[in-house]
């Protein structure tokens, strides 16, 4: 085991496979030579050769269309996206394509790209370098969607992710790229390596797709959450004391209702959390899910707790991201509610 | 296992040196070589031709092989594309591309102290905004990339109004919206500046479509990267205004570095940009883009053909990014440090000011007042700016109106967010 951050992990993630596996290959800007802008894909150039991890025009939709047809000729390839707020000229060769040529072909033809992303606001990134599109990305038929709360499950879930022989979008929450946070900004920063999860195997190791964890136990409120807002969550769950169940999504598609539905059945209550816009967005799925399953169990109506529904404030980034004040508000509620 | 059969693919590739046919561009220097710029093409200031504003595409194709230079290596104007600026006019292009390069340097300083989030200077490129505002008309449309802060400059714009938007603080034009750099000025005629990249093309090439429409004779002109001429938005714009005819001056701003990406990564190794326009048949100018006079030279061209119905020219600026990307880079990792120092087309700045000298209408004298003058009008608009606010200290915009302007009308969803916004705000007041 060692000590590894977010970055670390997911650069150990595709250093393992590149080695083992010699159909992977790497594309994106910045990210051969220069090792990407969050450093994430450092030094694998140097190891494994320009043709295995190529430095890509500033062309989205170039590099998610030619992981397309790299993948259809036998390559296995891993596509960055430099920011996810940059996806969307990919959107078409992501949805048109990519989700659906297994389905459209019958069969005959699929790509194995994994299309790796940095998510999420909490970095004074404004309307451009902050948002959340996971939901969008739920909402499409044939790809998976993963998004990773530390280091031990980026690295697993991203060997996975690679190895699945369907398209999967793998979301990275930026803002704990380099220690857990926990929503309250003026605290001085906590590196991954005082985090049990920042313990991180070198080797090849997979955490499941499809697998829902349940990172405290508790037995009076369901808290669904993924990404950076599991910290928030842990936090807001300590200052309330309320015996709060935290269960960490980690694949968002396809969703393991079975460990939500469970623990929702045993609390009777549920609060659902998520970084990006409340509208249709990710937590309506979670919500309705755990409705339809646990409606005769429930004794609280569920809350979401969200961003709001503007683009993402340079000005107001603390107003915005729903920290552990609306968490807590929340679990409230739900827990005073009768 | 997936592997794919057959000699020369990625699998049978040794590492660092690939037997495969893909061919991967390398810069000609990275950190530690001797920079080398002699894939840069040349030619002698005042050589190229200039051909009526009228001419037909294909007669004027080796205007976008070549590379407009009035300025000479004595300082001195020559050949047929002198605009034959004023000596005013000259004194205020350099008061420009000065007062652009200081409030850069600032900003970035600001950066560092903590003082604002990011910044994005455009050190180097100065000649490039600067000339091209002045030789545009003040009612032409101009929708920027993040690297033209000398339009606003250049359109008289207070350094007020582009600090504050920086601050995120309550005269911030953006309403602390977007991040810093992201200007918009819709009485000076410049658009609102998107951090995703290439979409202002299209966007340019409609607006121009829309004043032929109307009957105007105001002209858009827009710029990109080279790096972004690689996004399909680019092509967009390439096609419409083709198809059109539309009265746009499109530009490619050929810096040579796309953060790590040198513009071989654009399709630059075996072809100009300025080329490229060709294959969607309107005529593509290359030019020196260090060069004052021949920036605005080939920009008045450009503006006059479009205005009188010659429809769209693409004109690439061969220049370089002489400062990192933006605060978040380092580009000390990816090309030699000191390669600025050998950039052939010097600096543009200092090349005005030395035909100014030349002309015996400046001296080194002179321009140490003016450094000291904009100095000054930095360090005061800076103390005024600071006074509307900080990031974190000081006067701050309402936080509910953060809700403001996502429609026309706040909805009602919205309109409970904002409640249950003021209540956590209540909460912390307790």
């Amino acid at each position: 085991m060692a000590q590894m951050n977010m970055i670390q992990a997911l650069n150990s993630a595709m250093d393992a496979m590149l080695g083992r596996d010699p159909s992977v290959v790497l594309l994106g800007q910045d990210i051969g030579y220069f090792g990407g802008v969050f450093r994430v894909t450092d030094g694998l150039q140097r190891k494994y050769g320009e043709h295995r991890v190529l430095d890509a025009p500033i062309a989205e939709g170039g590099i998610v269309g030619a992981a397309i047809g790299m993948g259809v000729n036998g390559l296995r390839p891993v596509a960055e996206i430099q920011f996810a707020d940059y996806v969307y000229p990919a959107f078409d060769q992501i949805v048109s394509e990519l989700a659906r040529l297994r389905y459209r072909s019958a069969g005959e033809f699929h790509a194995p790209v994994t299309v790796r992303m940095p998510t999420g606001g909490g970095i004074r990134g404004g309307q451009t370098h902050s948002q959340s599109p996971e939901g969008i990305f739920t909402h499409i038929s044939g790809i998976k969607v993963v998004m990773p709360s530390n280091p031990y499950d980026a690295k697993g879930l991203l060997i996975s992710a690679i190895e699945d022989d369907d398209p999967v979008v793998f979301f990275e929450p930026k803002r704990i790229y380099n220690g857990p946070f926990d929503g309250d900004p003026n605290k001085p920063a906590v590196p991954w390596n005082a985090h049990p999860k920042g313990e991180v195997p070198e080797n090849y190791f997979k955490v499941p797709l499809c697998k829902a964890e349940i990172v405290r136990p508790g037995n009076d409120v369901t808290v669904i959450a993924y990404g950076t807002m599991v910290h928030v969550v842990e936090a807001a769950v300590r200052i309330t004391g309320v015996d709060a169940e935290i269960i960490d999504v980690r694949t968002l598609v396809p969703l393991d209702v079975e460990t939500l539905v469970e623990s929702v059945r045993k609390t009777s209550r549920c609060v659902i959390v998520h970084e990006a816009t409340r509208f249709s967005g990710f937590g309506a799925e979670l919500s309705a899910t755990v409705q339809e399953e646990c409606f005769w169990y429930l004794e609280a109506p569920i809350q979401r707790v969200t961003g709001w529904d503007t683009p993402y404030p340079h000005a107001f980034e603390w107003e915005y991201f729903p920290g552990q004040k609306r968490i807590a508000n929340a679990l409230r509620a739900v827990m005073e509610a009768r | 296992m997936n592997v794919v059969p057959g000699k020369g693919n990625a699998m049978t590739a040794e590492r660092k040196s690939p037997k495969s046919r893909l061919h991967v561009p390398h810069p000609p220097a990275r950190p530690g070589d001797t920079p080398d710029f002699s894939y840069v093409k040349i030619s002698p200031a005042g050589a190229v031709e200039r051909p009526d504003v009228m001419a037909r595409t294909r007669d004027i194709e080796d205007l976008a092989t070549q590379l407009v230079r009035v300025l000479n290596d004595e300082h001195r104007t020559v050949g047929p594309w002198n605009p034959h600026l004023d000596v005013h006019d000259l004194q205020v292009g350099l008061r420009y591309m000065l007062t652009t390069r200081l409030l850069d340097d600032r900003m970035q300083r600001m950066q560092r102290q903590g003082r604002i989030s990011f910044y994005m200077r455009c050190f180097g490129e100065e000649a490039v905004s600067v000339a091209q505002a002045m030789a545009l008309r003040p009612d032409d449309m101009l929708f920027p990339h993040y690297r033209n802060q000398g339009l606003h400059i250049a359109r008289g714009r207070s350094l007020v109004d582009l600090m504050c938007q920086c601050l995120s603080n309550t005269r911030d034009m953006c309403k602390g919206r977007q991040m810093p750099v992201f200007y918009h000025w819709r009485s000076g005629n410049i658009f609102s500046i998107s951090g995703n990249l290439a979409t202002q093309f299209p966007q340019a090439a409609g607006w121009a479509m829309a004043a032929a429409i109307k009957g105007e004779d105001r002209i858009a002109s827009t710029w990109i990267g080279e790096g972004s001429t690689a996004e399909a938005d680019y092509h967009y714009g390439m096609t419409f205004a083709a198809v059109y005819q539309a009265p746009v001056v499109l530009n490619v701003v050929n810096n040579q570095w796309a953060i790590s990406t040198f513009q071989g990564f654009a399709g630059g190794e075996r072809r100009d940009f300025a080329e490229g326009a060709h294959g969607y048949g309107f005529p593509g100018i290359r030019v020196d883009g260090n060069d004052f006079l021949a920036v605005y030279a080939v920009t008045q061209w450009a503006a006059e053909r479009a205005r009188r119905g010659g429809g769209p020219t693409l004109i690439e600026h061969v220049t370089y990014r002489a400062g990192p990307h933006s605060t978040s880079d380092d580009p000390s990792r990816y090309r030699p440090k000191d390669e600025y120092k050998l950039w052939p087309l010097g600096d543009p700045v200092e090349r005005l000011k030395q035909h100014l000298i030349v002309l015996g209408e400046w001296s080194e004298d002179r321009h140490v007042v003016l450094a000291k003058e904009l100095e000054a009008y930095v360090t005061d608009s800076w103390k005024e700016s600071l006074a509307a606010g900080q990031m974190n200290e000081g006067p701050r915009l309402d936080r509910n109106s953060m809700f403001d302007d996502v429609f026309k009308e706040l909805p009602e969803h919205l309109r409970k967010q904002r409640e249950q916004l003021e209540h956590e705000g209540q909460e912390e007041d307790k």
